[in-house]
């Protein structure tokens, strides 16, 4: 399409393409655009995406220009004002909840938004409540006559749901519930949205009928006016003070005392309460955790992938401009991604933003497939569902959490600026590490999962189509020769198999022995927990590698796209066993001899994807705007940019109140009046 | 009241963690007088101001300088003079954080003092030290950072004027990043390529008025400003200078080594090895901060934990405490034991410093390259796992870990910019890497090394196997730190010589220079499991110097456990070295297991003898009384946006909305 700098660059005055940039553009083994229409499955989405992103971008209410000069305050007003202008832009649009449009909203706000967690309150309403309620909140909620919150975690609670501490108790007499927070750990915590804007929350609380309690349940609470937006009578809410990001979110804390709310605010499709007091459990609740499962899968693109996309779009163009020292005198310096080094720091993550892309597309498939079979009221999937999107939710942010702040580290001084957009993309997706279940945390309840099936397996039961391959335990050796075979996804697949299967196993075989000798069940499980995070790792490793690979196989040859995919499997794999040798040589499964051929094989990978560096991270097509980096513009006019954006800093453009109060009467020794 | 749940921990602990703070201060009476200068700030009404969290960065900057100007006054008026007590101080009023006047006092003083000639000296220092004059130092440019010779800033001899000229010729070379450069200093000292008579002389110093006495102005020919918000350090204004055609009169030249004559002649200096010797004291001071970063995020996790209570280990059994999930241990105990671990690294690195600058003022600079080599690798090697650890105790405190009032997101901005400032880390992995193939090559060749590299002369008696090193067989006794030295001995000697030897084999194929490259990932390798047995090693050896049984019983259980762990995360090296048998692998993850739950009953102690006084800390999470949650909620009332009821933007933007939909 001609010269693509209108559509990636703001068009500043700076002067065209730096040329250190432009050379890399000139000679990529593939097609560009071709490979951006396989990230977004097909040219048709590219289109659409481009459009909204356009769309979104022009219109100045949406701008994010000042967005790190902005107070907590400043950036919380700016969330509000677009998300209220969204709603307008929409309609003008015509772009709806269903188009195939929607999805591609958030990615062009980068999630600077408010008003997320009153989706959630809807999707809670929809999915929780009965066909009345649903009636009667979720038009109040789409026309915004109400704006909702979700608030489940408190103070002193947080995964673990049974351990909250807010009551319920139903009063028969006035056919009421009477909310309350026994105690400072009970007060709800953190919930978005609801620390200044929310006039409604779903909150979850201890159900209590007559002195016994039923467990935790969701009740409709309103906590503001509707006219004036004060706070409704026995309620204490408010903001929870600065975090590390998130600052445009307005994440509250609520108190609540004798609150009381009609019967009717039980969202009740799966308990009722009736009249008497009698309590009522119908259907299966297990559809609930499908809400859980598919919010933590939707995370993983927008919260982890697309975010790492950026910072090593980032980090490798910084990395064509900056140059630094010389690898041969008399030379110019050198660009400092022709340091082996730096390869050695980038180019695995850009391979891994590759590799999560896919398992991404493969978990959203299976997802799908899951929701058509639980239309038709079969739950068979669930357990595999809910174990794969807990490992993988896991694994996919930690991994990137880790990788984004690599990229930041990558780019020196400057990285730590926050106009590189580095800090401000690493402080955020540190969040994503916790909710929705701590990483941790989920880890083990895959790691439940595993050891059931590998049980299983070992006792010639059928299991899930993903986890069949426990059953097959073949001992063995690598068969690798030379440093070429380890270019084989055969060979790397089935180490990478042959590890999880030894750690799945070896750590079952533990916790059995632990048991069999006289452990109490629940001792012998965390004693074993810290293998069993590792294991659980070592799975969905190997599923992200196997499926990588799958997906290379599948490509069209057209365009050299499949060649350069090969390569970042090739590099995602060989850094896997690279950077945790132990695991393969641990049972000499990889030789030490091996090990080394691995190490050249990998090496030298970094050499030949190094030329195409640019134009991958180009083939994730994403604006100036929306990276909003002084230092990964796609013209490359680093040192330029930052100049001119730090001058437009308040510390710069506002006078220095620090100068007449304190320095004035330091250099003039006039301390004693201080 | 303190807790129920720290109380039980503090009754519960084998040892006296005041013996241990003694330690980490270096006796008892450093520990008395490190609280006197502590008290001293924090009963001073003077130092108290509004949570840091609940300002703007300009409010900060302010409260900042506020702090410095009193500091410095009453430093005076109190006598302090020892450079570790200053620093104490200074810590204490600006709570481990940087300040603007950190360049002035800590390189735009000592650089005059060991830089500039007596004339330069009458001159500057007393209006400096009196305040009259802020200065900073300009090294660092928009394009050009670790590698000094790659400057761009010229400073051109005028002999007709006897003045310099000084020059920022492009974008690149804009002076970029300098701590109090943006709005506090009238002066800097700028590094600049000297050019006299025509030719380029290289780097060179210069001193620069760069706004006017008494109107803070910028003076003509110079541009200069803050450089905008960082990821951290919001209290200083890094900046940025920019200067066109501004002269300086000649005497201006920071000239004791080096001097340019009225007519423009150049007078080479006698050595330049001597400015090695900043640099090794600032990244001495880098280590140690690693340790004292990483051990108030763990002071934080550790106690947090053990308040806080989640899910169930038994049914039937009230929520436990966090800190008795092994998970939970096993994130956290090992980072103890690396803070502990560089606590003697640093102290260890500070007293050589001391014994080895008393040397090289008789002039003898013998031991200066190990110590320079080896001071850059462990300050890239201890700020990288103290970055790693910050991060991995906020996440340790689960969701409130993401919430300012933990204190750790402001822990970990504040130090992570330590991995790539005075060096960014890999390249001083490689510079310690160049040092270790030297020693290896020299011992090739059939000398002897000395140092703490001396092991690689066991190696030349290895040399009839065709293959690495490996295999040779160290009886590992995982119980005996000192067995486990041993250990990591054998495994920093098969890196260094593998790297080695890979750098010989691309040598027959390419440039000397495209080898390095192509060996670098190699190189660094080595260059850490050369640290990692530094480190290993000198906590061992401090064992043996504590007297207190207790004490050292739980100090041997730590270094056991970093020893063990550093092991358990690296077993592809030991293995593929031949080091270890998998048998012993499987053993070495037990063990680190057993430690975790040895350990578990003094884990409240061990961070408690870190001593940081709740001010310091600043962390509501890790409060020593661990009243946590009542004191979130006090926290959070306090947020900006609680300021008024009703927030502003409801009348602006919601209430139209719903009036219009």
């Amino acid at each position: 399409a001609g010269t693509p700098m209108g559509w990636y660059s703001q068009g500043s005055a700076l002067g065209g393409v730096n040329p250190d940039l432009a050379s890399e553009r000139q000679t990529p083994s593939f097609s560009v655009e071709k490979l951006t229409a396989l990230l977004d499955g097909g040219e048709e989405n590219t289109r659409i995406r481009r459009a909204v992103v356009e769309a979104i971008e022009s219109d100045p209410v949406f701008s994010r220009e000042n967005q790190y000069f902005q107070s907590q305050n400043e950036k919380y007003e700016a969330a509000v004002r677009k998300a209220v202008h969204l709603q307008k832009k929409m309609h003008e649009m015509g772009w709806t909840e269903n188009g195939p449009e929607f999805k591609y909203i958030y990615r062009a706000l980068s999630g600077e938004v408010a008003f997320l967690l009153h989706t959630v309150f809807m999707r809670s309403i929809s999915v929780l409540g009965s066909d009345k309620q649903i009636t009667k909140w979720i038009p109040l909620a789409t026309q915004y006559q109400l704006i909702g919150s979700y608030a489940q975690t408190e103070l002193g609670h947080g995964t673990y749901l049974q351990g909250l501490e807010t009551t319920a108790v139903f009063d028969i007499a006035t056919q009421e519930f009477i909310l309350n927070t026994p105690k400072i750990s009970a007060m709800k915590w953190w919930p978005g949205d609801m620390g200044r804007s929310a006039t409604h929350a779903v909150v979850f609380a201890q159900l209590d009928i007559q002195g016994k309690c039923y467990g935790v349940h969701p009740f409709i609470v309103q906590i503001r006016s509707l006219w004036d937006h004060s706070l409704c009578p026995g309620i204490t809410a408010g903001d929870i003070g600065p975090k590390m990001n998130f600052d445009h979110i307005d994440n509250g804390y609520l108190m609540l005392q004798n609150v009381r709310v009609p019967r009717e605010n039980m969202l009740s499709k799966f308990c009722e309460v009736q009249p008497d007091g009698t309590y009522v459990r119908r259907g299966s609740q297990q559809i609930n955790y499908f809400t859980m499962t598919a919010l933590r899968v939707a995370l993983i693109s927008h919260e982890a992938v697309i975010p790492l996309m950026k910072a090593c779009t980032i980090a490798i163009r910084y990395s064509v401009v900056r140059r630094q020292s010389k690898l041969k005198p008399g030379e110019e310096e050198a660009k400092i991604l022709d340091f082996q080094t730096q390869q050695e720091k980038l180019l695995p993550h850009v391979a891994a933003a590759y590799a999560f892309h896919f398992i991404n597309n493969y978990l959203e498939d299976l997802f799908n497939r899951g929701y058509e079979e639980i239309q038709r009221e079969n739950f068979d999937m669930l357990p595999e569902l809910h174990a794969f999107s807990s490992g993988f939710k896991a694994m996919v942010t930690q991994y990137c959490a880790s990788a984004v702040e690599a990229c930041l580290r990558a780019c020196g001084g400057h990285g730590y600026s926050l106009l590189s957009g580095l800090p401000s993309l690493c402080t955020r997706i540190l969040a994503s590490c916790i909710y929705e279940g701590e990483n941790t945390i989920l880890f083990l309840q895959t790691a439940r999962f595993l050891i059931k099936c590998f049980m299983a397996a070992s006792a010639g039961h059928p299991v899930p189509p993903s986890v069949t391959y426990l059953a097959a335990v073949k001992p063995g050796k690598c068969p690798a020769k030379n440093k070429f075979d380890f270019l084989s996804p055969d060979t790397y697949t089935e180490a990478y198999q042959h590890a999880a299967v030894r750690l799945i196993s070896s750590t079952a075989a533990k916790l059995q022995d632990l048991i069999q000798s006289g452990v109490k069940k629940h001792d012998a499980w965390n004693e074993c927990t810290v293998q069993l995070v590792q294991a659980v790792k070592a799975h969905c490793h190997y599923i992200t590698v196997k499926n990588f690979a799958e997906t290379v196989e599948r490509l069209e040859t057209k365009g050299g796209i499949q060649r350069i995919m090969k390569h970042l499997c090739d590099l995602f794999a060989l850094h896997g066993i690279f950077s945790n040798a132990g695991v393969f040589l641990h049972d000499g499964y990889i030789s030490g001899a091996q090990m080394d051929m691995v190490t050249a094989s990998y090496l030298d990978l970094l050499a030949v994807i190094r030329k195409d560096a640019v134009p991958l991270v180009d083939a994730f097509d994403f604006t100036d705007k929306t990276l909003n980096s002084a230092l990964g513009s796609y013209d490359g006019q680093v040192y330029q940019r930052l100049y001119e954006w730090a001058q437009k800093s308040p510390t710069n453009t506002q006078m220095n109140p620090a100068y007449e109060r304190y320095l004035k009467p330091l250099l003039h020794k006039k301390l004693s009046k201080l | 009241m303190m807790n129920a749940d720290l109380r039980r921990e503090r009754a519960a602990a084998t040892f006296q963690p005041e013996l241990l703070t003694h330690i980490l201060d270096g006796g008892a009476d450093r520990t008395r007088r490190r609280k006197e200068l502590e008290a001293l700030v924090i009963n001073d009404p003077d130092f108290q101001h509004e949570d840091l969290n609940f300002l703007s960065r300009s409010q900060r900057y302010e409260q900042a300088i506020r702090k410095s100007s009193l500091m410095v006054m009453k430093l005076r008026e109190y006598g302090i003079a020892d450079p570790e007590e200053i620093y104490w101080f200074k810590s204490f009023v600006h709570r481990g954080r940087p300040e603007p006047l950190d360049l002035h006092l800590g390189m735009f003083l000592p650089t005059l003092l060991t830089q500039a000639t007596p004339e330069q000296q009458d001159r500057f220092f007393m209006p400096a030290w009196n305040l009259e004059i802020i200065g900073t130092y300009a090294q660092t440019e928009m394009g050009h950072g670790t590698h000094l010779r790659g400057l761009e800033t010229t400073a051109t001899y005028d002999p007709a004027t006897q003045e310099f000229i000084l020059n920022s010729p492009t974008v690149t070379s804009i002076k970029w990043w300098p701590g109090g450069l943006g709005k506090t200093s009238n002066h800097a000292i700028v590094l600049a390529q000297l050019y006299t008579q025509g030719q380029c002389k290289g780097l060179h110093a210069f001193i620069v008025p760069i706004r006017q006495l008494g109107t803070h102005e910028p003076l003509p020919g110079i541009t200069v400003g803050d450089i905008g918000p960082k990821f951290g350090y919001d209290e200083m204004d890094n900046g940025y200078l920019k200067m066109d055609n501004f002269r300086i009169p000649r005497e201006n030249m920071l000239m004791k080594y080096a001097q340019v004559e009225p007519d423009g002649t150049y007078v080479k200096p006698l050595s330049d090895k001597l400015t090695y010797g900043t640099m090794v004291f600032i990244r001495s001071l880098i280590v140690g901060d690693s340790a004292r970063s990483l051990s108030r995020a763990c002071t934080i996790a550790i106690r947090y934990s053990a308040v806080r209570h989640q899910s169930e280990l038994k049914p039937g059994e009230p929520e436990p405490q966090i800190l008795d999930y092994q998970t939970q241990q096993y994130k956290l105990f090992p980072l103890l034991a690396t803070a502990y671990a560089f606590h003697f690294v640093g102290a260890y690195i500070k007293d050589t410093y001391r014994r080895i600058s008393g040397d090289i003022n008789e002039g003898d600079l013998s031991e200066l390259p190990e110590l320079h080599a080896l001071t850059a690798g462990l300050k890239a090697f201890t700020s990288w796992a103290a970055n790693a650890g910050i991060e991995e105790c906020r996440m340790a405190c689960g969701g409130h870990g993401y919430s300012r009032c933990s204190g750790i997101p402001d822990i970990y901005v504040t130090f992570t910019p330590s991995c790539t400032y005075e060096g960014e880390n890999t390249v001083m992995m490689l510079q310690t890497a160049r040092f270790l193939v030297k020693s290896y090559t020299q011992v090739s060749s059939g000398q002897r090394v000395t140092g703490m590299v001396s092991y690689l002369n066991d190696l030349s008696r290895q040399r009839i196997q065709p293959q690495h090193v490996a295999a040779r067989t160290v009886t590992v006794r995982l119980n005996d730190p000192v067995s486990l030295v041993e250990a990591y001995k054998a495994r920093a000697a098969w890196f260094v010589e593998a790297a080695a030897k890979n750098l010989e084999a691309e040598l027959h194929r390419r440039s000397k220079e495209d080898a390095w490259n192509k060996t670098s990932v190699d190189l660094v390798q080595a260059s850490e499991a050369h640290c990692h047995y530094v480190i290993v090693k000198l906590f061992t050896a401090k064992l043996a110097e504590i007297s207190n049984a207790a004490v050292r019983a739980v100090l041997t259980e730590l270094c056991l456990l970093y020893a063990l762990y550093g092991i358990s995360k690296n077993t592809g090296d030991f293995l593929q070295a031949g080091i270890l048998t998998d048998a012993q692998i499987t053993q070495v993850k037990q063990r680190v297991k057993e430690l975790l739950a040895v350990i578990r009953p003094n884990a409240v102690a061990l961070v408690d003898s870190f001593d940081f006084h709740d001010i310091h800390l600043g962390s509501v999470l890790g409060r020593y009384d661990g009243n946590v949650y009542e004191n979130m909620f006090e926290w959070a009332k306090k947020s900006p946006l609680n300021k008024t009821e009703v927030h502003e933007s409801f009348h602006k933007h919601l209430k139209p909305m719903q009036a219009k939909l």
